[in-house]
């Protein structure tokens, strides 16, 4: 079976949220801080308002007042004070795209600024320990002797990783399309990956029952998180078009989305590990800085993974945070298990190098009974089936393990392994499936954000229902239908997939319709550990005279549960691991110290993973069953894709040069200073 | 300003503001949405359309100055209703997720597969090398995919070269 | 974008007499609009020059003649060019994608600016952009920036592949203008930033660029070979163009180096080039040739990893060419 919304695709008719036709629209256009803290002193829209075709000039001098309690990045025009460099300060609207871009830059704004802080460090004075992180787990866990762990091993490593500032880039910019009606009820197109949500933070932002606002986002352009709580557009779209009295469209640019649209913090992670003579862990300890804004506290669970993936008697995991004159950083896909799993993945292969054992075989070693942390048992666990068949399939026991030995001309060429997981999470949801001229109409206000979420779900309907799936309709992305979770937290198929085999069960008793609410089932889940998990495989060449890296294999062997459908299966992994080759490889946003902000902030500076540098990814997975998690026996697998990538190649490199690179991206600038 | 262009092979005439590029006059102006805006700024290959056979980015192109040129939108490649091969093999291939870059991805392969010679990586470059994955990747990398499903766009690309 | 008029211009004296302060002339775009929307060029007019007549590739004896507007796509395609000029060929495919490929003209390639990130980013200071505001990149992010003729107001670099190549092969440029018609041999079109990095070039306000003439190509063997991390579709760290002859006492006899990514302008290595013709073609002398050149760089922090990667490249590129 082919994707449902296949043919709209290619045919050019599938309608994201900037494309859907209203009668005249008016355009938006958005003015940004240009300092990074201070406060906005005044704003002259004089000129701007002079151009023909403008209709007016939003700002903190002029704009409807919105609730105190709305969420500080949304609640636009509310306050002088300036957060971060590229905050929304002021929007035209004008007749056309080329008049409200135009006037914009005839805005003046005047500033008061104050000397800004933006630069994360390990030893920032401002570091503190969150109450909690991401989503909902403690800062900091400790079990064990750590210290004498760590003295009683025959071999430790103490590390220290890096990453950079990562921006989820979406192809398709962040987009609104507002439109009132005359009793006061609002309808925006938007790029969501959740309607229901992001119709209550709407409603929440300018102080309305939920039930006068809807959100439609049928098609949604990649979200990677970015789209997965409400942003500015939204919320500027209906401003503006209240202001205006017409309907109103914006699509932020490239390089406006680059400043607030979310990013990936930056991570400073220092890993302490020992092992044994037998290659058992004595201690491992992870501690994570990272950042947040003013605004908000922003805390990425990047030490969480530590506290599933391996037995060790010392355990102890800590985040320190620092709020900087930044944007908030936000979800990008798999926050938390990406740059952590990076980090411990990589400590794990120099711990396997400086105990003389195969990090294959340290890993294996290392499998726990229970979950590392918490002692819950696993729903299911295959890391080891995943490394072996990895290693074989890779060819990993004719590995040369000694570093830097192999070469082809001016190639160096390594291999390096990295696990994967992520968590295997559902929320409640709400479904209706109806009988409908002989065929089933399946209602459930789900995202599809390019997961395949339609055709999962039509797949899911049929097997419930024992139908063909041609004959079941799926209808989603509009707040109107049955409430549902975001697309995030690769939850979206688990949650949806079980109120909709809820309401198809019911469908079949009741003859007509079926409703399925599953807040008591989710709710009533037994206390166990449920992820998936994964290992990755790299080969890479490292050119002697450049210091250019190029990916010349990379295979990933997952093990997710009952996949529900090959096809889209595949192509998530693949996708997930190929942004994983572009974090190892190019993936950076710089931030501007002097001026605050970003650097780098379009697709030629920021660079993303081309055609020619993904042509050799592959991507496999192992049956697993596993009764303890959805009807489908179905674990997420939009995220563990990124997760282990970049050690896997970062491994490589290694292997490769003999030289470790501990800070992303590994780009020719670091092997040539580093190395030659 | 007043131009006429031929759009999928109709003539279509309109007054545009000189500022206006050809990619907005599509999606604003004449209702096609197929081609995308993605960066704006020729980088990522979402606008590609063909302009008089040849592929471009439409966000790069002012309006007023493809006055009388022919442009094919992905609206276009199909022929009543019939898909255009690269269109099917995209679907059988799921060689797009969010489907973003998708009409950008299908009027580049169009535009290239019509394109002489060599690329950057032709070992020989009087050869007008055979399209092999290694060459469409290269020649297809003006068109990014951050879904990450360049496999399945070479593999379709491949199917329709051979 | 600012509002601007529009006019297509039917033949180059035309397009010069339509000349006047505040107009630019348009070629394929691919540079000149992508700037206009950012608010880096605001011209009050455009002269569209992209329809004039000069888009032939034609052999004048033992030189050929490369008109203005030629689309990157068929000079590299052309057989002339494939044959003769193998160094330029590949050096055009290595830039941009197939889409601009398509669009941008000779001439547009060569006159396109840096994409140094403040040059393009009209809320933070650029001297290139705004004389006198400062540079920066200097302090910040100069990682891909210049480290050989840099001078205290601008280390921006020339993105260009193509005009490498040209530098390399001594091409020279046709200029109409209002001052009349010109010569300008590469490299020489292009200036190093001095204290005017606003003034990419030699060219006077109004001069259109007609043609690129090709000499005979240099005897031996060439190559260009563009440094960078993602695998396409990137500008280049560093590029190289070289030819290199070897006679068969062993000695160099002739030698063309020319650099990309490390300069505002294509840099030609005369240093190295002289220190090899004559001498022996070893790879201790080509070490020894590319440290005589890169002698004069003044890398910053973050771009010093350009010098050892221009070093590896002059010496890997003439092992690879040498008999």
């Amino acid at each position: 079976m082919n994707r449902i919304e296949g043919r709209v695709k290619v045919t050019g008719l599938a309608t994201y949220a900037a494309e859907y036709p209203a009668e005249n629209v008016a355009y938006a256009y958005a003015v940004q801080a240009q300092i990074a803290k201070g406060r906005v002193k005044r704003v002259d829209a004089a000129a701007a308002l002079e151009l023909p075709g403008v209709l007016a000039v939003l700002s903190c001098e002029a704009a409807p007042r919105l609730p105190e309690d709305a969420d500080p990045e949304l609640a636009l025009f509310q306050r002088r004070e300036v957060a971060y460099r590229g905050q929304i300060v002021a929007a035209v609207v004008a007749d056309t795209y080329e008049i409200a871009r135009d006037a914009a830059a005839h805005v003046r704004v005047d500033y008061d600024a104050d000397d800004h802080d933006v630069r994360l460090s390990g030893d920032h004075p401002g570091l503190y320990q969150p109450e909690v992180v991401n989503p909902n787990f403690p800062s900091d866990t400790d079990k064990g002797d750590v210290e004498a762990g760590l003295a009683a091993a025959a071999t430790t490593v103490d590390v220290t990783y890096e990453t950079p500032v990562l921006h989820n880039n979406p192809m398709e910019p962040h987009a609104a399309l507002a439109l009132w009606d005359t009793e006061g009820r609002l309808l925006v197109y938007d790029t969501a990956q959740g309607t229901s949500g992001s119709r209550d933070t709407i409603a929440k932002t300018l102080g309305l029952p939920p039930e006068q606002v809807r959100v439609v986002s049928r098609h949604v352009g990649g979200g990677f998180g970015s789209k997965g709580t409400t942003r500015p557009q939204a919320i500027l779209a209906a401003l503006a078009s209240r202001m205006v009295g017409r309907p109103v469209k914006i699509a932020l640019t490239r390089q406006q989305m680059f400043d607030v649209t979310g990013y990936r913090t930056p991570t400073i992670q220092r890993l302490r590990l020992g092992v044994d003579g037998d290659g058992r862990l004595t201690a491992l300890e992870h501690l994570a800085y990272e950042q947040s804004s003013t605004l908000v506290e922003f805390a990425e669970q990047t030490a969480t993974p530590t506290r599933v993936m391996y037995a060790s008697p010392a355990l102890r995991t800590g985040h320190r945070l620092v709020r900087l004159d930044v944007a908030t950083p936000s979800w990008m896909r798999a926050p938390g298990e990406c740059p952590g799993m990076y980090a411990l993945e990589s400590a794990m292969d120099e711990l396997a190098c400086a105990a003389g054992l195969d990090p294959v075989e340290l890993r294996i070693r290392n499998e726990p009974e229970t979950e590392p942390f918490s002692g819950v048992p696993f729903s299911s666990r295959n890391l080891v089936g995943c490394l072996r068949e990895g290693a074989h399939r890779f060819g990993w026991r004719h590995r040369d393990p000694r570093p830097g030995v192999t070469r082809e001309g001016e190639w160096l060429v390594g291999t390096g392994v990295a696990a994967s997981t992520y968590p295997a999470r559902r929320s409640p949801c709400q479904a209706v499936a109806t009988m409908r001229d002989g065929d089933v109409l399946v209602q459930v206000a789900a995202a599809d954000i390019g997961t395949g979420a339609r055709t999962a779900l039509t797949r899911i309907a049929a097997n419930a229902l024992g139908i063909a799936p041609e004959r079941v309709h799926v209808e989603l992305g509009d707040s109107d239908l049955p409430r549902a979770p975001v697309a995030g937290g690769s939850a979206g198929t688990a949650s949806w997939g079980t109120a909709v085999v809820r309401a198809c069960e019911e469908l079949r008793r009741d003859g007509k319709e079926g409703r399925a609410d599953t807040t008591d089932e989710v709710k009533a889940d037994a206390e166990l550990a449920r992820h998936a998990f994964g290992a990755q495989f790299a080969e890479v060449r490292v050119s002697a005279v450049t210091g250019e890296v190029r990916v010349s294999r990379l295979l990933g062997v997952f093990a997710a549960g009952h996949i529900v459908d090959e096809k889209l299966a595949r192509s998530q992994f693949l996708g997930g691991m190929t942004m994983g080759l572009g974090m190892a490889l190019m993936e950076e946003t710089l931030t501007d110290e002097e001026f605050g902000g970003f650097l780098h902030r379009d697709l030629a500076q920021y660079h993303v993973p081309a055609c020619a540098d993904a042509q050799h990814v592959e991507a496999v997975w192992l049956e697993e069953e596993d009764g303890e998690l959805n009807p489908m026996g179905s674990k997420g697998i939009g995220e563990i894709g990124i997760v282990g990538t970049a050690a896997a190649i970062g491994n490589a490199v290694h292997h490769a040069t003999g030289h470790r690179f501990r800070e992303l991206p590994i780009t020719p600038a670091k092997i040539l200073t580093a190395r030659f | 300003m007043t131009i006429t262009l031929q759009v999928n092979g109709v003539p279509r005439t309109v007054d545009v503001d000189p500022r206006m590029s050809l990619l907005d006059l599509l999606r604003e102006r004449l209702g096609l949405i197929g081609a995308k805006k993605g960066c704006d700024h020729g980088q990522c290959g979402a606008c590609t359309v063909l302009i008089d056979g040849r592929r471009a980015n439409a966000c790069l192109a002012l309006a007023v100055a493809v006055d009388g040129r022919e442009i094919t939108t992905v609206e276009g490649l199909a022929t009543d209703g019939e898909l255009h091969p690269l269109q099917s093999a995209f679907m059988e291939h799921d060689a797009f997720q969010c489907g973003y870059c998708t009409p950008g991805q299908l009027c580049s392969a169009a535009g290239m597969l019509g394109e002489p010679g060599p690329s950057a990586v032709t070992e020989d470059l009087l050869d007008d090398p055979d399209l092999t994955p290694e060459e469409i990747s290269e020649r297809m990398s003006g068109n990014l995919c951050r879904c990450g499903a360049y496999v399945g766009i070479v593999a379709a690309i491949g199917e329709v070269a051979r | 974008m600012r509002p601007f008029e529009y006019a297509r211009a039917g033949s180059t004296a035309e397009a010069v007499r339509q000349f006047a302060p505040g107009t630019m002339y348009l070629g394929g775009g691919t540079n000149l609009v992508d700037l206009m929307r950012l608010g880096v060029a605001e011209p009050e007019r455009l002269v569209d020059v992209s329809r004039l007549p000069l888009d032939a590739v034609e052999e004048q004896g033992d030189r050929v003649r490369v008109g203005a507007t030629v689309r990157n796509t068929d000079l590299a395609a052309h057989p002339l060019i494939r044959a003769r000029y193998p160094m330029l060929a590949r050096a055009v495919l290595t830039g941009a994608s197939g889409q601009v490929r398509n669009v941008a003209t000779v001439a547009g390639n060569l006159l396109q600016r840096t994409r140094c990130t403040y040059f393009q980013d009209v809320t933070r200071p650029c001297n290139k952009r705004r004389p006198g505001s400062g540079c920066p990149a200097i302090a910040g992010d100069h990682g891909n920036l210049a480290v050989l003729g840099t001078s205290d107001a601008c280390v921006a670099t020339h993105p260009s592949d193509m005009a490498v190549a040209l530098a390399a092969l001594d091409a020279q440029v046709h200029v109409t203008g209002p001052g009349g018609d010109r010569i300008i041999p590469m490299p020489g079109l292009h200036r190093l930033p001095g204290e005017e990095p606003e003034r990419d070039t030699v060219l006077a306000p109004g001069d259109l660029i007609t043609a690129v003439e090709l000499p005979p190509p240099p005897p031996g063997a060439s190559l260009y070979r563009k440094v960078r991390e993602r695998a396409s579709f990137a500008f280049a760290l560093v590029s190289i163009a070289a030819a290199l002859d070897v006679g068969r006492d062993g000695t160099v006899t002739s030698c063309r180096i020319a650099l990309g990514g490390v300069a505002h302008a294509p840099w030609r290595a005369e240093r190295a080039e002289r220190a090899l013709i004559g001498g022996p073609a070893t790879g201790e002398a080509f070490l020894q040739a590319a440290e005589a050149e890169l002698e004069q760089a003044r890398p910053l922090p973050r771009n010093a990893y350009k010098v050892p990667l221009a070093r590896n490249l002059i010496v890997a590129t003439l092992e690879e060419l040498a008999p």
